[in-house]
């Protein structure tokens, strides 16, 4: 069939309608698709963004650091969610009453808030870090607009001073700036973890897009402490430090089995949950930082070293003048008796006599055993900035040192190595590696310093110390063998020992039948006109001790004193239970 | 021929319903679980929370303190301390 060929069905246009209209469609469509294609080819990333910004969100996991606890897990240390407030000064908008209430809320003055919030800052900054949580719910109730609360974690210490310099403490980055914080800051510190997720309109996870990153937490520390031990010694050494009005002063409590540092505490320290007043000085740890001259906390390796070679044994008798010359030098005895034996000389701690036995070795032999306690070596804690202390080489000695050395001058060592050395006569000639960290007793090999009878000799001479007759009587312990030595030394001031300036220690060990604890007291200047270590740092070390030996229900060895108590105490019934 | 063919798209039909049904428990228990685990993270910070609170009462120095003053409690003077040596142990 023909359409043009029919009249009827003929058209009269013109052309031109037909093209524009035809024009017109084409015109569109061209348009359509250019827009699709700007949107769909050009435009892509963005708007895919823009829609993803919608339903998908990162997420940060967060992960809190690892509690620090003591040897029986009472905790030192923990990371606890808090709130803080945050400004977004760009959306700050606050009605006068608010501002007023928010004020108030806070516990500051109006115009003290004006001022934080006054602040110019690009971006957001922190008004109050941290809030309580009262104080949080509080002004998320507000729903101020340009203010939000963020999450974070905050390192608390409840022990507090008690332990302030063992645990140390964390910057506001959480990264740790003391103490065990630092030196196990990679074991305690967590890593963030991270997921991508949907969601719906209503806000719920709807599937994870990518794998989780799953946040690491920190690991727990469970440390040597013991903090019952770290009170007590914490008390006692502030009592005697602002009873003899002296500079600083510091404690070391060792287990003479195992090597675990059971407290240290140090005097002046500091509150590591108040982070306002940092001082460098009360935040340094003296007992394993500071070094000093130990005076004759030394001569029990004087006497060590002259028996391990047979030169003497402990009844050797020596004579002892009032003063001896060495070379230029005049030592001198304050308390001097003619006549000592070797036992003597260490319970008395006669200068003149340590100075004699000291002079039988060779410079090498007698350096050769101090070598072997430590000195001049790091203690191996690896606690952040322990020192060696000094020790110089014997090739260096004239004889005038090697003589000074015999009581203590001319090397310098720091609280926790001279309470490590001690060790050796404690545990039978062994010196366990030093743990800030509780460990097992089977897992550490220790390191022979003497051989079992020498050290055994030696810790029956430095039981006399605390005997009559002795310059540690007040360090005894009812119904404990206590061993010991005291120590007085003069402070080197600009280059001169000065004549009223003393260090006093103690360093001792209970019970003396089979040691289960040494503990060290150094007590800096003390100036209330008594400064022997028997006096100043021996009351300390005594009640310490005494406190720790019950505390650890250790069986009295001194039977004397037991069977006196045993007359004098009211009978105690047990019931049948075996309970008091 | 056509029978199998409406067969086919009967099951085909009960196949994508059953899909729509799993999506929709998965999506549903996946809501769940994430409920859970939030609950199981804010029940760890109270946790530690309580583990700090009662650390704190529990801090040598305040029980010292408590004991001392309120209870008037002291420490056992040496000679009212009767040792016991039970026979047959170290």
């Amino acid at each position: 069939m023909n359409y043009h060929s029919r009249k009827l069905l003929k058209l009269n246009l013109a052309p031109w309608r037909m093209v524009a209209v035809g024009g017109l469609l084409l015109g569109g469509l061209v348009l359509v698709a250019s827009r699709a294609f700007y949107l769909q080819g050009l435009n892509t990333d963005y708007l895919q963004g823009k829609g993803d910004a919608v339903a998908n969100r990162n997420l940060t996991l967060p992960a809190h650091r690892g509690q620090v606890s003591d040897r029986y897990g009472q905790l030192l240390a923990i990371s606890t969610p808090v709130e803080s407030l945050w400004a977004r000064p760009a959306e700050l908008k606050l009605t006068t009453a608010q501002h007023a209430h928010l004020a108030n809320v806070l516990g500051m003055s109006t115009p003290e808030l004006s001022k934080k919030l006054a602040r110019k800052t690009r971006g957001e900054f922190n008004v109050q870090r941290p809030v309580t949580p009262e104080q949080a719910v509080k002004i998320a109730a507000m729903g101020m607009p340009g203010l939000y609360l963020r999450r974070e974690f905050r390192r608390y210490y409840p022990a507090g001073e008690v332990a302030a310099h063992v645990v140390g403490f964390t910057n506001v980055d959480d990264l740790g700036q003391e103490g065990v914080e630092r030196a196990y800051q990679d074991w305690l510190a967590g890593r963030e973890g991270e997921r991508q997720i949907m969601r719906d309109r209503r806000g719920n996870t709807i599937r994870d897009l990518t794998p989780i990153k799953t946040a690491q937490m920190g690991g727990n520390l469970a440390l040597a402490l013991d903090l019952k031990i770290q009170y007590l010694a914490h008390r006692e050494l502030a009592a005697a430090i602002s009873a003899h009005k002296a500079k600083g002063g510091s404690v070391v409590v060792l287990d003479a089995k195992t090597g675990e540092i059971l407290a240290l505490a140090n005097q002046p320290n500091f509150n590591p949950n108040n982070r306002r007043n940092y001082q460098p000085g009360p935040m340094r740890n003296r007992a394993v930082i500071d070094t000093f001259e130990p005076g004759s906390t030394i001569k029990p390796f004087v006497a060590a070293a002259v028996l391990e070679r047979g030169l003497f044994h402990p009844d050797s008798v020596l004579d002892t003048p009032e003063t001896w010359r060495v070379g230029n030098k005049l030592v001198r005895d304050e308390h001097p008796h003619p006549q000592m034996t070797v036992t003597e000389i260490i319970q008395k701690s006669s200068n003149v006599g340590a100075v004699r036995m000291a002079m039988t070795l060779t410079p090498q032999q007698f350096w050769d055993v101090l070598d072997r306690a430590g000195f001049g070596q790091m203690p191996g804690s690896g606690f952040p900035g322990e020192t060696a202390g000094r020790l110089r080489d014997a090739r260096t000695w004239r004889p005038v040192e090697q003589a000074t050395m015999a009581y203590g001058y001319g090397l310098s060592v720091s609280l926790l190595q001279l309470t490590r050395a001690y060790m050796a006569f404690a545990n039978d000639g062994e010196v366990m590696p030093l743990s800030f960290l509780r460990r097992e007793p089977q897992e550490i090999i220790g390191e022979r310093v003497f051989s079992p009878s020498v050290a055994r000799e030696v810790r029956t001479m430095m039981e006399a110390v605390t005997q009559e007759g002795g310059t540690g009587t007040r360090t005894r312990v009812p119904g404990y063998r206590v061993a010991g030595k005291t120590g007085t030394a003069h402070k080197l001031v600009d280059g001169h020992y000065a004549p009223d300036r003393y260090l006093s220690s103690f360093v001792g060990m209970a019970p003396a039948s089979n040691p289960r604890l040494i503990i060290g007291v150094a007590i800096d200047e003390p100036s209330d006109g008594v400064y022997y270590g028997g006096s100043v740092a021996g009351p300390v070390f005594a009640q310490v001790m005494a406190a720790s030996l019950r505390q650890l229900g250790l069986p009295p060895d001194a039977p004397e004193t037991a069977t006196r108590m045993t007359l004098n105490g009211p009978p105690v019934v047990a019931r049948a239970d075996g309970r008091l | 021929m056509s029978r199998l063919n409406i067969v086919l798209a009967l099951v085909l039909m009960g196949c994508a319903l059953a899909v729509i049904q799993a999506q929709h428990r998965s999506r549903t228990y996946f809501v769940e679980l994430e409920r859970l685990k939030k609950e199981a993270r804010s029940l760890d910070e109270q946790w530690g929370q309580l583990q700090l609170e009662q650390s704190t009462w529990a801090n040598p120095a305040r029980v010292d303190m408590l004991a001392r003053t309120q209870l008037g409690l002291v420490a056992p003077p040496q000679e009212r301390v009767h040792v016991e040596t039970l026979v047959g142990t170290p």
